[in-house]
């Protein structure tokens, strides 16, 4: 249940970065996929503000350690 | 809602869901791929559509040609603020206009700079035209308010850095500029006063954006109205201050799809490639209903009806179109007579026939036709826009002829004058008193073409849109539906006789009345019933009593379906020989030689004009349809 949110953020991070191949995971880091940088990582946090109907202050999307702790943030403003 | 007529560019088509897939091909595929990208290009992008698209584009310019036919274009972007993410959404958007563009950004904040060093980056590049992508959060504006003079001075003092701007890249880049108008934000300091208020930022941008559109008149820069199109999604999503303050980022990027757009807009009006001429076509696009089969008193115009008012505002956004040069034309799947009707006779009819400088109205394909439209009037496809309200023709005039423009419309009728001027075809860098009498000019010199034989390709479209055609006899769910094409079908009618609902309910079941009610999906969706058969047994003939078909589904060879399924059944019934009856009204000239087309022969003329024909069910020769067809058990 954990990951219920995994599908779509899947299908977000595939339209910014449209070359990455591996799956998506709650431990996948910016390392890990191919052009995940400062720049494309504001293109993405507006992506997943659009996808998932959020906002997102600028304290919470620059301290995200992984795809997890990206998820809880996005559980925590959905079950508000 | 309305906003996002704007943000997610609605007149354009949707991408297809493999858009990401097609980007990698178009990377790998050998020659020129300039027509692939602009076709790619042609759909409602988003951001990271945008990006992928780009990417390609980058990607192909490493290899000499492979962007043709791409027109190349350069520009420069400077700016007080980030134009990182600026660049791929101008580059994909400007293929959509036929360019392959290339961008090259100036330093941040260094805009004058990047104009007055001819060594700059900027400079260097030659560009076609520069984007002066000012914000005000970077212009010497600080609000204090209640000082009219400083109100002024602090006008004067951006206004001249901006000159400056200006001056120094026409001396160094030799390149017009394309500065914004500002958008201001929602914040306000005293409510309504704001604009009242000397010093107020409000006041400070309104005298702003003034002194800036009368400095540009007359120069060979260019206006982009930023705060208009901020104005119009509403300034609240336009302006976040979450991304101002983590990367500079001047407006919302939901909107870089329509920034990107109306830019490029620019680019194409400056190398003559906007629009020229507006096809439109006639029923349910400028009027409510179907004139061949409604009638004068039954369309739907005027005042006084929600419906007819939204028609109306199609018309009058047409003739203001019309004023401002734009040639207008009709392209109409109707009898050219009927279909002048409305304009000589109907009170509400905003548009006359002195209007429209060519006339189409005929019973061809409509790209044929719109090729008729191009040559009489010698406008080039890429001229032409066609508003039609059916996604069948959309989509047949998208697929055979990319050239022409076809607005994606919603349904709602009161929204197809706003989404058509939202697609902004029409865009112009100047008016002149020659412009506003341009419209007639046309109309003088337009020639009537002879058209030729519907266009090849318009068999391999009909497939590509999975046709299914369903038979079944007359039933109960059927009814009402049946009685109300018999009661109202004009056109499309061989002979034109009506029967009650009582009545077809006597059909149902009747040994001697073989019956058929005819139902087309297609992958744009469902049609519901479109034709309506009845055949008379008498001995080893039957005799069809009636035929009517709806003319949305013209030249998609239902006609041709329904005949080799009166054969099957016919065949499957011992019955030899069709005998058809043309009974002339004048509404029906449509199907005047319909027996003939399907290979009956004349069987002699009644003393009241009606004409006679027969098809022996043998003779018929089965032919492969480009649709699916399904049948109820009973048949």
């Amino acid at each position: 249940m954990e990951d219920s949110l995994l599908p779509t953020l899947t299908n977000v991070f595939r339209e910014v970065f449209p070359g990455m191949s591996l799956p998506l995971s709650r431990q996948t880091t910016a390392a890990d996929v191919k052009g995940w940088d400062s720049l494309t990582h504001i293109t993405l946090m507006l992506s997943v503000q659009r996808a998932f109907r959020v906002r997102l202050s600028a304290s919470e999307t620059s301290q995200l350690r992984n795809v997890g702790a990206l998820i809880d943030l996005l559980r925590a403003k959905l079950e508000r | 809602m309305n906003a996002e007529l704007f943000s997610q560019l609605s007149w354009l088509p949707r991408p297809p869901a493999d858009f990401h897939d097609q980007c990698r091909a178009l990377q790998q595929a050998a020659g020129a791929q300039g027509r692939r990208v602009r076709a790619l290009a042609s759909h409602a992008l988003d951001e990271n559509k945008l990006n992928a698209l780009a990417g390609a584009i980058e990607a192909l310019r490493a290899t000499p040609g492979a962007l043709e036919p791409l027109t190349p274009f350069k520009l420069g972007i400077a700016s007080n603020a980030t134009t990182h993410f600026l660049a791929p959404a101008l580059v994909a958007t400007a293929a959509r206009y036929g360019f392959a563009l290339q961008c090259v950004e100036g330093g941040f904040g260094q805009a004058l700079q990047d104009a007055s060093n001819p060594g700059s980056a900027i400079n260097r590049f030659r560009p076609d035209a520069v984007l002066v992508a000012l914000d005000y959060r970077g212009l010497p504006l600080r609000p204090a308010p209640g000082g009219a003079e400083a109100d002024e001075e602090a006008v004067s003092a951006a206004i001249a850095h901006l000159d400056a701007i200006r001056a120094a890249f026409r001396a160094n880049a030799g390149a017009p500029c394309i500065v914004q108008t500002l958008a201001r934000p929602p914040e306000s300091v005293f409510g309504s006063l704001d604009p009242a208020v000397p010093g107020t930022l409000r006041h400070l941008l309104d005298g702003f954006n003034r002194r800036l559109v009368e400095r540009l008149r007359g120069s060979s820069d260019l206006l982009l109205d930023v705060s208009g199109m901020a104005e119009t999604v509403g300034l609240a999503e336009w302006h976040d201050p979450t991304i101002w303050n983590i990367g500079k980022i001047p407006f919302d990027h939901a909107f870089l799809p329509i920034y990107a757009e109306i830019a490029c807009r620019l680019f194409a009006a400056l190398r003559g490639r906007s629009r020229r001429c507006l096809v439109l076509d006639l029923d349910n696009t400028l009027w409510g209903g179907v004139i061949g089969d409604d009638g004068v008193p039954g369309i739907v115009l005027g005042q006084g009806d929600p419906t007819g008012e939204a028609f109306l505002e199609v018309q009058r956004e047409a003739l203001a179109l019309r004023s401002r040069g734009i040639v207008l034309a009709v392209c109409s799947k109707n009898e050219d007579a009927i279909a002048r009707t409305p304009f000589r006779e109907h009170p509400d009819m905003l548009l006359r026939e002195d209007h429209i400088a060519m006339f189409q109205a005929n019973w061809q394909d409509k790209p044929a036709n719109l090729r008729a439209i191009s040559e009489a009037l010698s406008l080039g496809l890429d001229s032409l826009v066609l508003l039609d309200d059916s996604p069948v023709e959309r989509g047949l005039v998208r697929n055979l002829l990319p050239e022409v423009a076809v607005p994606e419309l919603p349904d709602d009728p009161a929204l197809y004058a706003r989404t058509l001027l939202a697609a902004g075809y029409f865009e112009a860098i100047a008016f002149s008193a020659e412009d506003r009498r341009r419209a007639d000019a046309y109309r003088e010199n337009a020639l009537r073409v002879v058209l030729k034989q519907g266009a090849a390709g318009v068999d391999d479209y009909l497939r590509s849109l999975k046709t299914v055609v369903d038979f079944r006899p007359f039933d109960a769910a059927g009814r009402s539906r049946i009685a109300q094409l018999i009661a109202k079908s004009n056109q499309f009618n061989l002979t034109t006789r009506r029967y009650s609902e009582a009545e077809v309910e006597r059909m149902e079941g009747d040994p001697d009345r073989f019956t058929l009610q005819v139902r087309l999906a297609d992958s744009l969706g469902d049609s519901g019933m479109i034709g309506v058969v009845i055949c008379v047994r008498k001995r080893e003939d039957w005799e069809i009593d009636t035929w009517l078909m709806s003319c949305r589904v013209l030249g998609r060879m239902v006609e041709d379906a329904v005949l080799q399924e009166l054969v099957r059944s016919a065949m499957a019934r011992g019955i030899r020989r069709l005998v058809g009856t043309y009974v002339p009204t004048a509404r029906n000239k449509l199907v005047e030689e319909h027996y003939a087309k399907l290979g009956f022969d004349h069987a002699g003329r009644e003393p009241d004009g009606s004409a006679r024909w027969e098809l022996f069910v043998e003779k018929h020769v089965a032919q492969v349809l480009p649709m699916e067809i399904t049948r109820s058990a009973s048949l």
